[in-house]
Order: C-alpha cells, then sequence, then structure tokens
C-alpha cells in the first residue's frame, strides 16, 4: 500500500456530515465545553440535562452513571434513575504522595461513598459521586495539585509505568518521563479550569488545540512504559508502548510497540483484540516527537465514521503496519533504528517488602479487585499520616508503599498488623488475578465481575489444590463485558460475561501478556465452566512438562489452537 | 330523675329505651357525670329557644341572610339545609358563601344566621379570611338593628374550639347587633346539634312571617344531599389498585402513591377536590383498650339506636386515639383524680390542651386506672370515628374512573410506644391487594383551576404536591394554553422528589412552565419553597401581575404562613409599594380568588 492510494473516506479530510455524529458534537462543543455549567445547575434532574454534554464530561474524567439495583424499582416509584457519577483521576505511573493519598481519602469519605477503587491503569475512581459533589471533588483535587484532564474521552487516556520496586534510579526517571508525555498529550482547551475551577474566560489568539483542533482523536488512545522484565502494565494492550532499553543506571532510549488494545464485541466478528506490534527502537531524546508523530497518524487516518471500528489497531490492520510505521517516521523527520533485545518474565505484581539499590524498601500489599473498602481505608489513611514515602498503584489493581526507609519499615508494618493487613493470606492466583468494575456502576456490565470474582476464586484454588497445584502462578482475569477492561485476552484464564451469571471463557494466553487467548466456551454458567476447567486442570497436573506454563500447555495440548494475530482470534 | 319517669314525651321510644337501661347500669360516679354533661349538651339546645330579646311586631319583612364559612363542606352543607327549611316556611331568605359575600351589604342587612366552622389556630376557614378581616375592622359598619345568630363547627381536641364561631358571635355583639338565640358550639359530630338549631330557627322566624298554610316541610337538615348516591354518609366501597411507596430507597419519608377505582360508583370530582376515607382503628388499639377495661370485645351497648358489639364499636364507630375533653371530664369524674381535677378549671385551659396533646384516651386510662367502666358508659365519653380527607392527585380527565392519592403514613411516638396515624397507617400497614374502603368526594369549590388562559403559580411541599398533578393532567388534556409554574419542596433530592419523572415529562412538553424545588436536607443550610421563591422575586411578581393564580398546599403551620409572608415580601420589593399596601394586594388576590389555599 502507498499514501496516494490510501483510503481516506472515513477519515478527519472527510466533511462533518459524513462522519459519526460524535464528531459533530466534538467539533461544535467549543473546545469541550458544551453546556456543562448549565447543566451542573439543572435541579430537576441528578442527571446531566443533555446528552451530549454526557460525552463531553468524559473528557474530563467523568462518567454519568446509574445504580443499576435500583433502577426497576425507581421506575415504578416514578422517580428517575439513580444517577450518580464516577470519576476518574488522572495519575501518571500509578504514583501519588501521602498528602495526595489523604485527600483522596477525604473526598471519597465526603462524597464517594465511602470507598475507591484503584483501576487496572494504575489510578483512583470516585464512584457514587452526586452532582452536586463533581465541582467540590474535583476543586479538592487540585488543592493537591491533580486533575482527571482526558482520564476518558478520545484522547489520549491515563499514561501508565512498571511500578518495578526492583530498580529506583530508572523508575524515578521514567515514571517521571510518564508524567511527562501525560501533561503533553492531554487536551489544552481552559474549558476543564473555566467549569471546575471558575476561571474566568480569556480571549486568545493562540489556538486552543495546537495538537488536537476541534476533533480530538477518533477514540481513545492509550499510552504506556513498560520496564524489563516486568510487564506488568501490559504493553501488548496499549496503542502506543515504550519499552525502556538501557542498564539501571542509564536509559538509553525506547523499544516502540504500536496498536495494541482488548475491546471487542460479541457476534460481531470484525472487531477483535490486537497485541501491539514491536517497530523499533528510538533514542531517548526523541520521545516526544515519536509520541506526537503517532498520535498524529492516528488522528488523521483513524476511522471517525465507526467507533466500533475506530481504534488504532483497526487503523494499522486496515492500512498495514509498514504504511503506518513510515508515516509515522515521516512525521518524526526520521526513521526508527533496529529494535533492541529486551526480555519480560511477568506481568504480575512481587509481594511483601522489597528493597531497591538506593537502600529503600517497597511493600505491595494486596487489594481484591483494586477496591479500598471502609476497613481498607481506614488502613491506608493511617499508613499515609506517618509514610514519608510514596503510594504506586499497580495494573494488577495492587498498592504498593514505596520508597520507605529501612527504620520505618517496623512502623509500617504494625499499623498493617494493627489492621490485620500484615500477613498476606490471600493465594499466588488471587494475588495477580485481575476483575473489572462491572456491577452495579458499569453502564455496559453483562455480568457481575468484581462483585463474583472473590467466590470465584475459592471454587478455582480448590480445584488447583485438588491437583497439588495450589501454588501455581496463573492469571485469571474477568471481565463483566466483552470491552475487556481487565485485559482478559492476555490472561492464561478469562471469563468475560454475556449475561447475569453466563461467560465465554477463554485459555491459552501467555503468562507475561505476550499471546492472545482464544474462546473455548461460549455463554456458559458457573457449573459448567467449573467442571471444564477442573478436567483441563486435571490435564495440565498430569501431563505439564517441567515449569510449563499453563497457557503454554493448553496450547501444546490443543486445548486451544493458538491465537497468532488479533484479527484471526475469532475465526 | 324527673325526665325519665315520662321519657316518651321528650324521647322518641327508641332513645328512651336506650336512656332507661343506660340508666340502670349507671355507677354514681357516672350518674353524677352524666347528669353534668346533658346539663351542658340541654343548655345549649334548650336555650335556643329562649328568645332572648322580645320580638318586634311586622317582621315578616325583614331581611333574612344565611352565612356559611366552610373549608370541607359540613357548614355549607347544613346552611343550605336551613335555607331549604326556612323556604320551606314561606320565608324570603338568601344564602351566601362568606367567599362570595359583597362585605359592602352588610350595612343593609337584617337578619343574619351564621353557620362557620374553624381552622389553624382557631382561624376561620380559608375562603371567609376576607369577610373576617373586613368584618373585625373599623371599615365594618354598625349592625344596630341587626339579629343574628351563630352556629359553630369545630373539633373539641383542638386548643381553640369553634374559635371563628366565637369570633363573629362577639363582633356581631360589639357592632350592635342582638343575638336571636346563643351561639352553638358543635364538635365533630354535629349532625344532632345542627338539626337542633335548624329546627329552632325555622320556628323562631317562621313564627314571625303572617302566611298562613305553607307546605310544612320538616326541616330535612341533613338530608337535602341524600339524593346523592355516595356521599359522607353513605360512602362507596372502592377496590384499591394500587399502593406503593414512592420515595426511594433509604428515605426519611414512607409517602405512598394510592390508586381507588371508582367504576360504577357515578363518583365524580374536579382537580382540588379531596377524598374521604372512612377509616377503621387499628385493631391491635382495640384490644389494648378492651385489655385496660377488661371488657370483652363481644359485650353489647347501644349506638345510634341499634345493639352493637363493644369490640366492632370501637374499631368502627369511635376515635379512640387523641382524646377530648368530653373524654378528659368523663374520666376525671370516674377516677376523681385530683391531677385531672385540677386541669378542669377555667384557668387551666393551657395546661389542658397541652395535657390532652401528649395524652390520648390510652394514656389517661393506664396513668389512672378505674375500674367497673361500662361499655355503654365508655363509648359515651368518645366522638364518633370522623372520615379521613387526602386531595386528590388525579383529574378524572386523564384517569376516568381513578381516584389516586399522596399519603405520608402518620407515625409518633408517645409514651415510649410508637402510635401510628389511623387512616394512614390502615393504608400504608393493614391493607390486602384485594381491600375495598368506604371512601365519598369532598368537594373543595375554593382550590380550583382558572381559565384555561390564566397562568397558574403552584406552591407545595410533600404531600401538598398531589392536587398539582391532578392540574397538570387537567390541563394536559384540555390543552389548556395557560402557563404553568411549579414549586416543590421535600427533605432530600435523591429520595423524596415525588412523581419526578412525571414532571419531567410535563417540563420536556411544556405543559409545565416552570419547576422550582428545595431540598431540605441535602445540605447543611436548610432551603425551602420560599427561598426559592424569594430567588424567583421579580419573575413571581411579573407572574402576578399578568393575572397569575397562586395555590398553596401541604403543611398548614410553617409552609402556609411562610409562603404567604413570602408573597408580601415580593409585592413590596417589586411592587415598589410598602408592607401595607403590599397586604392589601396579597388580600384583594384573596378575595378575587386568585391565591386560594388548601392547607392541613
Ligand atoms: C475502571 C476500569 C476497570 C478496572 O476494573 O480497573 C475500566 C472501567 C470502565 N471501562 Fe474500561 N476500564 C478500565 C480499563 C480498560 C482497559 C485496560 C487498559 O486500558 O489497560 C481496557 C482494554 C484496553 C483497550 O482499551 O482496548 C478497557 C476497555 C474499555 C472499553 C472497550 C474499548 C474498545 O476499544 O473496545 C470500553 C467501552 C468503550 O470505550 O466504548 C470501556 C469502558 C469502561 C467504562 C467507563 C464503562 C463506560 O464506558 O460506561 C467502565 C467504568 C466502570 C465503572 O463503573 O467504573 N473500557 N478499559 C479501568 C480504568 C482504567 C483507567 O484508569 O483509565
Ligand atoms: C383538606 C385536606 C386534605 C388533605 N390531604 C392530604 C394528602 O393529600 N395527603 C396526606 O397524607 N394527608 C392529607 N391530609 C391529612 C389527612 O387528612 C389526615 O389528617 C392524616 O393522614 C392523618 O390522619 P390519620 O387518621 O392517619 O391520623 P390520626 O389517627 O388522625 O392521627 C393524627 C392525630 O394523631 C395525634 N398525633 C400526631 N402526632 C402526634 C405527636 N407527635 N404526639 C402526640 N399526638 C400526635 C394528633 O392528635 C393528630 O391529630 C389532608 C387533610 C385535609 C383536611
Ligand atoms: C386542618 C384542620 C384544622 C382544624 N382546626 C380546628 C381548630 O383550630 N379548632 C376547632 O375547633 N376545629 C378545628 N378543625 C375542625 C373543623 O372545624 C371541623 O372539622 C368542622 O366540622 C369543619 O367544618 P367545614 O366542613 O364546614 O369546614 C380543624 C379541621 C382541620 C381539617
Ligand atoms: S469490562 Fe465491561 S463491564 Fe467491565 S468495566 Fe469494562 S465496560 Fe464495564
Amino acid at each position: 500500500m502507498t499514501t496516494n492510494s490510501v483510503d481516506r473516506s472515513r477519515d478527519l479530510s472527510q466533511p462533518l456530515d459524513r462522519l459519526n455524529p460524535d464528531e459533530t458534537l466534538k467539533a461544535t462543543s467549543d473546545f469541550l465545553r458544551g453546556t456543562i455549567s448549565e447543566g451542573l445547575l439543572d435541579r430537576i434532574t441528578g442527571a446531566m440535562s443533555s446528552p451530549d454534554d454526557v460525552k463531553l464530561m468524559k473528557f474530563h474524567g467523568i462518567y454519568q452513571q446509574d445504580d443499576r439495583s435500583v433502577r426497576d424499582e425507581r421506575r415504578r416509584q416514578k422517580l428517575e434513575p439513580a444517577y450518580q457519577f464516577m470519576i476518574r483521576v488522572r495519575l501518571p505511573g500509578g504514583i501519588c504522595t501521602s498528602a495526595q493519598w489523604l485527600k483522596f481519602d477525604e473526598l471519597a469519605r465526603a462524597h464517594g461513598g465511602e470507598t475507591l477503587r484503584m483501576t487496572t491503569r494504575q489510578t483512583f475512581q470516585f464512584h457514587w459521586v452526586l452532582k452536586g459533589s463533581l465541582q467540590p471533588l474535583i476543586r479538592g483535587l487540585h488543592e493537591v495539585l491533580l486533575d482527571t484532564i482526558a482520564a476518558c474521552g478520545d484522547d489520549s487516556r491515563g499514561v501508565m509505568c512498571t511500578v518495578d520496586p526492583q530498580s529506583s534510579r530508572f523508575h524515578a526517571e521514567v515514571s517521571a518521563m510518564a508524567k511527562r508525555i501525560s501533561d503533553h498529550v492531554i487536551p489544552k482547551t481552559r474549558g476543564y479550569h473555566e467549569i471546575w475551577y471558575g476561571d474566568e474566560r480569556v480571549a486568545s489568539s493562540e489556538p486552543e488545540e495546537p495538537f488536537y483542533g476541534r476533533s480530538y482523536m477518533p477514540r481513545k488512545f492509550k499510552i504506556a512504559f513498560a520496564v524489563p522484565p516486568s510487564n506488568d502494565i501490559d504493553v501488548y494492550a496499549q496503542d502506543l508502548g515504550y519499552i525502556p532499553i538501557g542498564n539501571p543506571d542509564r536509559l538509553e532510549g525506547f523499544n516502540v510497540v504500536i496498536g495494541g488494545g482488548m475491546g471487542r464485541t460479541d457476534q460481531a466478528p470484525e472487531t477483535y483484540p490486537r497485541l501491539a506490534s514491536l517497530i523499533g527502537y528510538i533514542p531517548v531524546e526523541q520521545l516526544t516527537a515519536c509520541t506526537d508523530a503517532v498520535m498524529a497518524v492516528q488522528r488523521d487516518y483513524g476511522d471517525r465514521k465507526e467507533r466500533m471500528h475506530a481504534r488504532f489497531k483497526y487503523t494499522i490492520d486496515d492500512k498495514g503496519l509498514d504504511w503506518i510505521k513510515a508515516e509515522i517516521e515521516k512525521n518524526m523527520g526520521f526513521a526508527f533504528e533496529e529494535a533492541r533485545p529486551f526480555e519480560f518474565t511477568t506481568n504480575g505484581d512481587s509481594f511483601g517488602w522489597n528493597e531497591t539499590p538506593d537502600g529503600r524498601h517497597h511493600r505491595t500489599v494486596f487489594v481484591q479487585s483494586g477496591r479500598l473498602n471502609i476497613e481498607l481505608l481506614d488502613a491506608m489513611r493511617d499508613v499515609a499520616r506517618v509514610h514519608k514515602g510514596t503510594f504506586r498503584l499497580t495494573p494488577n489493581q495492587n498498592l504498593i508503599i514505596a520508597g520507605v526507609e529501612s527504620e520505618d519499615k517496623a512502623s509500617i508494618d504494625a499499623i498493617l498488623d494493627m489492621h490485620g493487613l500484615l500477613i498476606e493470606t490471600a493465594s499466588t492466583l488471587r494475588k495477580n488475578a485481575i476483575a473489572c468494575v462491572a456491577f452495579p456502576t458499569c453502564g455496559l456490565a453483562m455480568a457481575e465481575s468484581e462483585r463474583y470474582m472473590p467466590t470465584f476464586l475459592t471454587k478455582l484454588e480448590e480445584i488447583l489444590a485438588r491437583h497439588g497445584l495450589a501454588d501455581e502462578e496463573i492469571t485469571v482475569r474477568m471481565s463483566g463485558c466483552p470491552n475487556g477492561c481487565s485485559r482478559p485476552y492476555i490472561a492464561e484464564i478469562a471469563l468475560t460475561g454475556r449475561a447475569p451469571g453466563k461467560y465465554n471463557v477463554y485459555l491459552g494466553g501467555g503468562f507475561h501478556g505476550q499471546r492472545l487467548n482464544r474462546m473455548v466456551r461460549e455463554n456458559i454458567a458457573e457449573p459448567a465452566i467449573l467442571e471444564f476447567l477442573e478436567e483441563v486442570i486435571g490435564r495440565y497436573a498430569s501431563e505439564r512438562e517441567p515449569a510449563e506454563k499453563f497457557g503454554d500447555f493448553c496450547i501444546r495440548a490443543g486445548i486451544v489452537r493458538e491465537v497468532t494475530e488479533g484479527r484471526l482470534s475469532n475465526d | 330523675m324527673s325526665r325519665l319517669e315520662s321519657p316518651g314525651q321528650i324521647f322518641t321510644p327508641e332513645q328512651s329505651r336506650v336512656v332507661q337501661e343506660l340508666a340502670s347500669t349507671l355507677a354514681p360516679a357516672q350518674a353524677r357525670w352524666l347528669s353534668g354533661y346533658f346539663a351542658g349538651l340541654e343548655a345549649g339546645l334548650a336555650s335556643l329557644s329562649q328568645p332572648t330579646v322580645a320580638v318586634p311586631a311586622a317582621v315578616s319583612t325583614r331581611k333574612l341572610t344565611i352565612l356559611y364559612g366552610t373549608e370541607t363542606g359540613n357548614a355549607a352543607e347544613v346552611a343550605r339545609a336551613l335555607d331549604v327549611a326556612l323556604k320551606g316556611k314561606g320565608l324570603t331568605c338568601t344564602l351566601s358563601d362568606m367567599a362570595d359575600y359583597k362585605v359592602r351589604q352588610l350595612g343593609q342587612e337584617q337578619d343574619v344566621l351564621i353557620v362557620v366552622s374553624t381552622y389553624g389556630e382557631g382561624d376561620p376557614p380559608e375562603p371567609a379570611v376576607s369577610f373576617f378581616e373586613f368584618i373585625e375592622s373599623k371599615k365594618a359598619p354598625k349592625l344596630e338593628d341587626v339579629r343574628f345568630s351563630v352556629l359553630a363547627f369545630g373539633d373539641s381536641t383542638y386548643e381553640f374550639y369553634c374559635n371563628a364561631g366565637k369570633r363573629l358571635d362577639a363582633r356581631f355583639e360589639e357592632l350592635g347587633a342582638t343575638r336571636l338565640t346563643p351561639r352553638l358550639d358543635c364538635d365533630v359530630d354535629y349532625e344532632d346539634g345542627a338539626v337542633a338549631w335548624t329546627e329552632t330557627m325555622v320556628e323562631r322566624l317562621g313564627a314571625e312571617v303572617s302566611v298562613v298554610a305553607v307546605s310544612t316541610a320538616q326541616p330535612q337538615a341533613l338530608a337535602t344531599s341524600a339524593q346523592i348516591a355516595h356521599d359522607k354518609r353513605n360512602p362507596f366501597l372502592a377496590p384499591v389498585v394500587e399502593n406503593i411507596v414512592i420515595v426511594g430507597r433509604g428515605s426519611t419519608k414512607e409517602t405512598r402513591h394510592i390508586e381507588f377505582s371508582l367504576e360504577g360508583s357515578g363518583l365524580t370530582y374536579e382537580p382540588g377536590d379531596a377524598l374521604g376515607i372512612a377509616a377503621s382503628n387499628d385493631p391491635a388499639v382495640v384490644e389494648t383498650l378492651l385489655a385496660e377495661l377488661s371488657l370483652s370485645p363481644d359485650d353489647e351497648l347501644e349506638h345510634k339506636g341499634t345493639r352493637t358489639a363493644l369490640g366492632e364499636a370501637l374499631t368502627q364507630k369511635f376515635e379512640i386515639t387523641a382524646a377530648t375533653p368530653r373524654f378528659l371530664d368523663y374520666w376525671t369524674l370516674l377516677s376523681e383524680a385530683d391531677e385531672l381535677k385540677a386541669l378542669q378549671a377555667e384557668d387551666h385551659a393551657g395546661e389542658r390542651a397541652v395535657f390532652l396533646r401528649t395524652h390520648h384516651v390510652v394514656d389517661i386510662m393506664r396513668r389512672f386506672p378505674v375500674s367497673g367502666v361500662t361499655a355503654q358508659g365508655f363509648v359515651s365519653a368518645l366522638r364518633p370515628l370522623q372520615p379521613r380527607l387526602y386531595s386528590l392527585a388525579s383529574s378524572l380527565a386523564a384517569t376516568p374512573d381513578e381516584a389516586h392519592l399522596t399519603v405520608a403514613p402518620v407515625r409518633y411516638e408517645l409514651h415510649n410506644e410508637i402510635r401510628t396515624g389511623v387512616a394512614s397507617c390502615l393504608l400504608a400497614d393493614r391493607l390486602t391487594d384485594d381491600d375495598h374502603l368506604p371512601v365519598y368526594i369532598q368537594s373543595n369549590p375554593h382550590f380550583r383551576l382558572p381559565e384555561d388562559d390564566v397562568p397558574v403559580i403552584m406552591i407545595g411541599a410533600g404531600t401538598g404536591v398531589a392536587p398539582y398533578r391532578a392540574f397538570m393532567q387537567e390541563r394536559e388534556v384540555r390543552g389548556a394554553d395557560g402557563n404553568n409554574w411549579l414549586f416543590f419542596g421535600e427533605r432530600n433530592f435523591r429520595t423524596d422528589f415525588l412523581y419526578q419523572t412525571e414532571w419531567q415529562g410535563w417540563l420536556k412538553d411544556e405543559t409545565l412552565t416552570r419547576m422550582d424545588v428545595a431540598f431540605s436536607r441535602d445540605r447543611d443550610e436548610k432551603v425551602y419553597v420560599q427561598h426559592r421563591m424569594k430567588e424567583q422575586s421579580r419573575e413571581i411578581f411579573a407572574w402576578l401581575e399578568e393575572g397569575a393564580h397562586v395555590y398553596v398546599c401541604g403543611d398548614a403551620t410553617n409552609l402556609a404562613p411562610d409562603v404567604h409572608d413570602t408573597l408580601i415580601d415580593i409585592v413590596a420589593s417589586e411592587g415598589h409599594t410598602g408592607r401595607e399596601a403590599a397586604e392589601d394586594y396579597v388580600r384583594s388576590l384573596q378575595s378575587d380568588h386568585r391565591y386560594q389555599r388548601d392547607v392541613y
């Protein structure tokens, strides 16, 4: 494929009326302002009065939701749905200070139903926030220099970075870059400051969105940094992934991967998860240029007619990887170098205390599905009151109390002990399992996930125990719908919801996220799921080769055909 | 006992039997009390027949006017009956609602017969307010050659019993008018008193006309409305077709939406009317009383000329929760407790009222135990169970044959017990699916929508929003083009926004022009409807100037007065007039029926 033959009938070059209505919405939104300010004042509804504003607010990190468990009951009571909002914080690399933690804690207690959710992209979500609490909450975050810009919406989302409790300098350096890139790629509109902080609108001759323009991205765009040997952030699931190259005391550059993504839709074979493709290497100083170049290609050529087909992964498969790479290089003004060797060994977390070369200590605490309930909030508030280091949220929804001096370890342990968190009783299986939020807040959920995962794991643990595999590390991920927020399609065992109590079952993913899995059972309930897994795990126990990973076994044993390319995962 | 020797002459055979029987069962204390009780009653009735002035000659040509002030229709009903009866005697008289009465005519009046009830803190019925303001003001004319008589309706559980009647009675005298007969005060069981008073009036004035044989239409006192198939006295057994809590989970309220089917009843109503429900008492409370009395539910007694079982009577016929002064007298006599006697003294009215508020029948019985109370004696101290009224929340035009209500169950703690409201908690707790309840329509001509093109401002809190749902349904069906503005107040937005989705629908299709809400418990600082009104002062005044009608419904103790003051403030500030002028402005709104209230 060459530039002049490329099909441009579905992209930015087209007039708005030929594109998806959302494109008009963005273009005419006055740079994401819409009528949000007015909507916030409407006292007759707990929702936003205009559906357009609901969409625009995603760019501000805010999702309108409703408590689905009382929907029907309220309809009969002639009450509108119990509208509430989910607010996602922008927290590059998942790092926050104790002061920031205490603010999260305070805001969650005051406005967020006394709960916080740590996400698979290393940030916090507030749920159960009422319309009237949006402004106070966002202003509260502002007090500790945090915002929610582009936490959602058709823009570049929260930038992830390996938590890497093994290295210190390296991590500090890379995570600082994650922060810098995040600040660089977020929308620049002043609308956010006007609506939430009450800033005056100032007339300016400068373009409000130098990079995005009025139309922003065709769809969400995700960037992450994975520091080998840990692939905890699942670099192959990212639209744009950077793999730092160098040695602990000298960062040289990055291998670049593009076009990863999980989301698929049932009964729609044209949708599929895709692993990001390695396209080369860039020196450190080219990081920003490369980021702009890659995003520009997706901005200009991404599908703006059909949102289901608008992610970067489809643009790449449609236009061809080589052509895309060439376009990127054209934008950068230089070519990618040969990718450098690297090796990932896991995408899980390492629990307990870890020491880094700088003599600091880091303790990873297991948090089931990232849900901080009131007990955990109380515990961590006590920690935050004395902790001098930082907190790191892991992509596996766990928590690291990071940067602890040797002399302070005891006091941290004492607090954890007081709250019964010192001894990790959770199994290896459980500690690295991921479940998305789903019911009752997620508007797209088809089946339970976060609320069902604990019991499902207990039953799976029993099966493993029966076959003497109690300590086996297997990645298990559950999503309440095929969107795949728990990155299920690269797990060794995955469940995605189809209907209440019904799931698709997937096997054969790579242990450190290097291979997609494939659906082996469709739309079945727990008994059938367990019966099937019992059988497969039984075989694994008896037929596995030494140190053979469960995912690899499933393929070698022919239980599932290997998926070599995302677009082939449905056939 | 002279009367009882030849009861026949005074009583109907039926009555005399009762009296005989009663007498035979009387304990001394009861006898004493009864004589006192009857003496009082008699003084009232008997005094009617004693002319207090010498009847001037040739008065048959005197102008005769019947004035009534009413909210729930009792006074109107009796006044109408009187009108019919007098006309039957060949008298010419005009019947007039104080609400419509042209006060400047007062000077030309000669004989004025007044029937008036009392509301609020001893206030006149809402529609009669401006009449009262006029007659109690300096503008009132002298009434030297006017003769008058007052029949006052009230409820003895209220502190200011029959106070509106008392006020008119005193004021007419002040203005120089002379009483035809002393005022008669009637409790909620006003029927007998009303009949007696009506008869006396007919005799007194009838005697003055020189006309001979007129068909002596006996004062069919309360029978006039008997033509209506179903009414207060002959309620319709309506099936409950819907009965759900309409406040969301976690609400501090329990408000319900209830639907009755009126199919086949022939009952019709207009938006603004209320539904009367003849509820029965909570069997549990009846049991408690029986236990305290150590009487059996099967013990028989005489009620309205039929023998009834005590249990049945206490469940269906009498108020058994809140105590009346009559019950207090009764119990004082039986118990001879000093503490109760002390309350009898005239100058202890205040304490007495407080005592009655904090001691219901059962509390008094428990605190001052008395043994050997008879079934007959006990019920003689109770008053008839009154139907409860509920604003209709639906319009027949929109929901034919249906009657919708918005009901807030009444629950409160008294002496460390949770007590429940008779009617509201019958609806909330004691209904089964296929239940039927006796209902009737209580028309309210003073809470009506104006012409279709006239704008309306509706103000209500809690269940006070009910009639506005009926208003909006009606205006939607009629395609009325007048603007509609609703002010609604409750506690919490998320749970207590009554009929939220319906208002949202009407706002969307512009049936409802504007809506402002105030939720008092969402934030630390309390916001009520009057605060929202203040915020909209300019607009509200503009609407008033365009001829908007204003409605207030719901709580009588706080909402109504606060909204009233706010209205005056708004007129004063936006109309740039003084307070005086603003009050006149609002007063004239009232007298032009442009400011209507239905508060309880
Ligand atoms: C909170 C989180 C799951 C968790 O348990 O942590 C989450 C939750 C939601 N995701 Fe997600 N996604 C989350 C990570 C992901 C990931 C994983 C990742 O990015 O590493 C994916 C797969 C990767 C990808 O993008 O392909 C993911 C793919 C989706 C999709 C499918 C996108 C697609 O291209 O098909 C949707 C639906 C959509 O966007 O239309 C979605 C939509 C949603 C929404 C906002 C539902 C909605 O659109 O109304 C969910 C909010 C539920 C709630 O009540 O909180 N979420 N979502 C994660 C928040 C990450 C963050 O902090 O930003
Ligand atoms: C015109 C009109 C319209 C109405 N519309 C509605 C409507 O739309 N919706 C609605 O819910 N109601 C409405 N009401 C009120 C309704 O008629 C009843 O008064 C109410 O439901 C209570 O009746 P109940 O039989 O349940 O309680 P009752 O058995 O009558 O109990 C109320 C009595 O209990 C006693 N009591 C209450 N609280 C305490 C306390 N804290 N301490 C001691 N004693 C106490 C008092 O004696 C009080 O009079 C309306 C009233 C009127 C006059
Ligand atoms: C909300 C309300 C308040 C009342 N307040 C009083 C009062 O203060 N004093 C009193 O004697 N009766 C009071 N009553 C009783 C009425 O005067 C009594 O029910 C009367 O029969 C009503 O007559 P009407 O139907 O002509 O209005 C009140 C009744 C209601 C419904
Ligand atoms: S995977 Fe589906 S159900 Fe789970 S959070 Fe994402 S969108 Fe919701």
